[in-house]
């Protein structure tokens, strides 16, 4: 059974009781952001400038979507490798970020920041952007509009399926689940 | 002689941009298919389920199946009996990139200069391969490449003495190190021979092959094979969350080398590897 979960996060508690390998639907408020906009962000935040939001208890989902097509609110809008991320990513769950979505393997220092400051990283299909497009019912530019698919969107989501790839402990579901399927002998 | 106006041109590449785009190609999704009868958790199964689900929403709407809609790779085989007309062959392929991703509604990916990296709002350019052949036809196939897939792939100049076990030994580590990254389960295209470019090129076009496709000849048929199944132990499963299927299939192109080398580079596409062709 999938866990709801509201974002941003308000339930702290409910957070901290994923585990990795749990699927859950989250509803409410999410920001998107990738390479570009994290970029900007960090700069931002070394010249002492406030964010373009408040980034405490957010979600961030790393997409570039595809433009909306007539009678939609969006186009196509899958999860991007948030390897990319790993950068930019412990700063901002210093600052109170509680969650990411994307896809892909995650670096040392980001699962530590998950640890150390109680965040989650979710994982959404990639390559399901049409599915998942079909989660997102609202969507409004507040920043970085010069950027393009690159800049960041505030979405309102509804039921948008993930999985809990890292959870607050920082156990890694795509180390658990490798390691149960991997066959070792034959070399 | 054969004579193409460039207007023909721009109006097939415009059509092939959007339906590489949105209609996942039958060889792909009967794999995906075949797939769900190899996994044994109910999560892999639903992950590939829910990717069948997700190409039948794309086509029903006209939307992009995934939201990397690619660099446009264009690869074109002209024969040397047709005559261009009504301008530069290459500005049209440009043009018809540029009209099929806004009419398609697909994302603009590309920045103009890889350093300064500003977004040219338009998708282009494309990449163009050329090949000359003899006769009067014209082939054109797009190939949009998403780089979540492209920026796992590598290459290395192997020596003579690595042999094929060495081949093999790089290509599945590659997969291995590429992990969840590249939208598994993969396609793996592996070039092996030439130059150093020339194997990154034969990487690409295996990736053009039918999944499932084996090579004629039957050493590489059979490195095809073993590639496959090794992949598959890697454990690393639709999603990467675990399972029996990380690649749907692996095509292996070569070509004559040199005494002193053994190239070999490998290119990873993701779950969607999209292709589509036309002949004029």
């Amino acid at each position: 059974m999938a866990i709801h979960l509201r974002a941003p996060i308000i339930d702290q508690e409910l957070l901290h009781k994923l585990k990795a390998g749990d699927e859950v639907l989250i509803s409410g408020t999410i920001f998107t952001g990738r390479d570009a906009a994290h970029k900007r962000m960090i700069e931002m935040i070394g010249k002492g400038e406030p964010l373009p939001f408040d980034i405490r208890g957010q979600i961030i989902y790393y997409v570039g979507p595809c433009p909306a097509p007539p009678g939609k609110v969006i186009g196509s809008a899958g999860p991007t490798t948030s390897g990319r991320m790993d950068a930019y990513a412990p700063t901002l769950i210093e600052m109170g970020l509680k969650g990411m979505i994307g896809k892909g393997a995650r670096s040392r220092e980001v699962v530590d920041a998950i640890r150390q400051h109680g965040a989650v990283y979710f994982g959404a299909t990639g390559g399901a952007a049409a599915l998942i497009a079909s989660c997102i019912k609202k969507v409004e530019v507040i920043a970085f509009e010069d950027l393009g698919t690159e800049a960041i969107r505030k979405l309102e989501v509804e039921n948008m399926p993930c999985t809990v790839i890292i959870d607050t402990q920082g156990n890694d579901l795509y180390v658990i689940g490798r390691a149960r399927y991997e066959r070792k002998a034959g070399g | 002689m054969k004579t193409i106006h460039t207007s023909q041109i721009i109006d097939t590449v415009e059509k092939l941009c959007i339906d590489a785009n949105v209609y996942l190609n039958h060889d792909i999704r009967d794999a995906l298919i075949k797939a769900q009868s190899l996994e044994e958790s109910e999560g892999a199964k639903s992950i590939l389920q829910s990717l069948v689900e997700n190409a039948e929403i794309a086509a029903r709407e006209g939307m992009a199946i995934c939201q990397d809609t690619g660099m446009a790779i264009v690869f074109v085989t002209i024969g040397q009996d047709v005559s261009i007309i009504g301008g530069s062959l290459t500005e049209a392929i440009q043009e018809g990139v540029r009209r099929g991703y806004k009419k398609g509604y697909l994302r603009s990916s590309i920045v103009g200069d890889p350093l300064i990296r500003k977004n040219t709002g338009d998708n282009t350019p494309a990449v163009i391969h050329y090949d000359m052949v003899e006769g009067d036809q014209l082939k054109i196939e797009v190939a949009p490449k998403g780089f979540g897939s492209e920026n796992m792939g590598a290459l290395k100049m192997l020596k003579p003495s690595d042999g094929i076990e060495g081949v093999r030994r790089f290509v599945v580590e590659t997969v291995s190190n590429a992990g969840p990254n590249p939208c598994p389960p993969i396609v793996v295209g592996v070039g092996i021979g030439g130059s150093m470019e020339k194997c990154a090129l034969l990487a690409k076009k295996a990736l053009l092959r039918p999944v499932g496709s084996e090579n004629p000849r039957k050493h590489l048929a059979e490195l095809e094979k073993q590639l496959l199944d090794e992949i598959n132990q890697l454990g690393i499963g639709p999603a990467g969350l675990g399972g029996r299927v990380t690649a749907l299939g692996v095509m292996v192109e070569a070509y004559p080398t040199h005494i002193a080398g053994l190239p070999v580079a490998v290119n990873i596409s993701c779950h969607v590897t999209r292709h589509r062709s036309a002949v004029l």
